[in-house]
């Protein structure tokens, strides 16, 4: 998959500009103790000079409320996005597949994690996040609020939805706060795995009996628009965008990370065999890109606002896992303050 | 996900905050590589193994719970380090070599 590889090789620039930023000699290092202005001057010279801030340097209370929330809304997008695939875990049709699946559906945990620990690097607990979450106080990606159906699903996920994440991710891992660029590298060569793994399963099946076809299609049919409104609202209408791009957290506009993934994937749907559900998807000679249709806004901010399919479903179940898991979380914090006292008695 | 963040608020019902450092081979230091919150310093290690040496980046793994971490202060830093800048006759570099001196 060129594309994948591509992402890869970007995931790898990116890593290697980390370390050259670091030894950038950036002139004029004369923060000393200063205050004020001068810490903000400071800051916007880092930022400028592309390197990166770090949990204890001054940053702008605005640069550090925005980061929490992004970074926090990731990790909860990590969390609850391991439910429409766990799914399919206990019904997965062969033992090799089951594993890739459980395999994947770790990685997804291991994400939420990183993040969160990126996220209270910037002075917020973990547990007011969860609470946040639960709360309804912060969101978790529109896209898994929609029930995977078929086994097909799986792949659709893995391939579009995965895909889409990494197209967004992938900047990321050049974003401006190093504890964040820094999860992101780590999630992003993970996240490589279950795109290509999404691409095989789809490509086993697209090749396999004509229910198997019609099952990946009809999967693909229902994936496709949720995938391309995972990348927001049109540039015109997105409320963050401006001030997240002066601070290099973000660095292309929404439209333009989605018209990268149409590019990237109405390719490999075509090495696929199977067809994105858009009559206006063609190639652009002219501009090299390909046209398509744009999802449905309205439907994405209903989405979000809590009326999607399945959302009131995945806060209940993570509401219910965390509320029956609270005596084994009690008893684990019992257990240590035992070995403690006893170590220190012995 | 870095050293200096033993600042981070640890709630009373959280599990405390570790520092994951890992050896990625034999000869090579160990490096920070996260953080995680688990009960006690076993488990801590267990959830290092399964969350960051899944795809054999490891050998070795130290955790060590944030709090007992103190690190230099970014605000200080110029006057902190400053003596290595002034002390160049502490580079090899420094000394000129006559022409002609080999192995020097």
């Amino acid at each position: 998959m060129p594309g994948a590889s591509g992402l890869l090789s970007e995931v790898a620039a990116a890593e290697a500009e980390l370390r050259a930023a670091a030894d950038r000699d950036r002139g004029g290092d004369g923060a000393g103790v200063a205050a004020g202005d001068e810490l903000a001057a400071y800051f916007d010279e880092v930022v400028g000079a592309d390197q990166k801030i770090e949990p204890r340097d001054w940053m702008p209370e605005a640069y550090r409320k925005g980061l929490v929330r992004q970074i926090a809304q990731h990790a909860h997008s990590e969390i609850i996005g391991m439910q429409p695939e766990g799914n399919w875990l206990s019904r997965a049709p062969s033992l090799a597949r089951k594993a890739i699946l459980l395999a994947k559906v770790q990685d997804e945990a291991g994400h939420g994690l990183y993040l969160y620990a990126a996220a209270e690097t910037l002075g917020v607990s973990r547990a007011e996040l969860f609470d946040k979450l639960l709360s309804g106080r912060q969101k978790y990606s529109s896209i898994f609020n929609y029930p995977t159906l078929t086994w097909a699903d799986v792949g659709a996920i893995g391939w579009l939805v995965d895909g889409a994440a990494i197209v967004n991710q992938v900047p990321l891992c050049r974003c401006s706060y190093g504890p964040y660029a820094r999860a992101m590298i780590r999630i992003c060569k993970e996240e490589s795995f279950h795109q290509r793994q999404g691409f095989d399963l789809l490509y086993t099946l697209a090749r396999g009996t004509d229910e198997q076809r019609a099952m990946a299609q009809d999967a693909v049919d229902r994936w496709w628009y949720p995938s391309l409104a995972m990348f927001g609202p049109p540039d015109a209408e997105s409320t963050h965008s401006t001030q997240s791009m002066a601070w290099k957290i973000k660095r292309f506009s929404n439209d333009e990370l989605r018209q990268k993934f149409v590019d990237m994937t109405a390719q490999q749907a075509e090495v696929l065999g199977l067809n994105l559900p858009d009559e206006a998807l063609g190639y652009d000679q002219p501009s090299g890109h390909w046209r398509y249709t744009q999802p449905d806004f309205g439907e994405l901010m209903r989405v979000i606002s809590g009326d999607g399919p399945c959302n009131r479903q995945r806060i209940e179940h993570r509401r219910r896992a965390h509320d029956d898991g609270a005596w084994v979380r009690d008893s684990a914090a019992a257990y240590a303050a035992k070995q403690r006292t006893r170590k220190a008695a012995a | 996900m870095t050293v200096e963040n033993g600042q981070s608020t640890v709630d009373s019902q959280d599990w405390p905050l570790w520092e994951v450092f890992v050896r990625p081979r034999r000869g090579l230091a160990h490096s920070h590589v996260g953080s995680l919150h688990a009960s006690d310093a076993e488990l801590a290690v267990r959830n290092a193994r399964d969350l960051y040496t899944r795809r054999q980046e490891g050998v070795s793994i130290w955790v060590v719970p944030a709090a007992a971490i103190t690190a230099s202060s970014p605000d200080e830093k110029d006057a902190f380090f400053e003596p290595a800048g002034d002390k160049v006759y502490r580079h090899p570099t420094f000394y000129p070599v006559p022409e002609g001196v080999e192995h020097l």
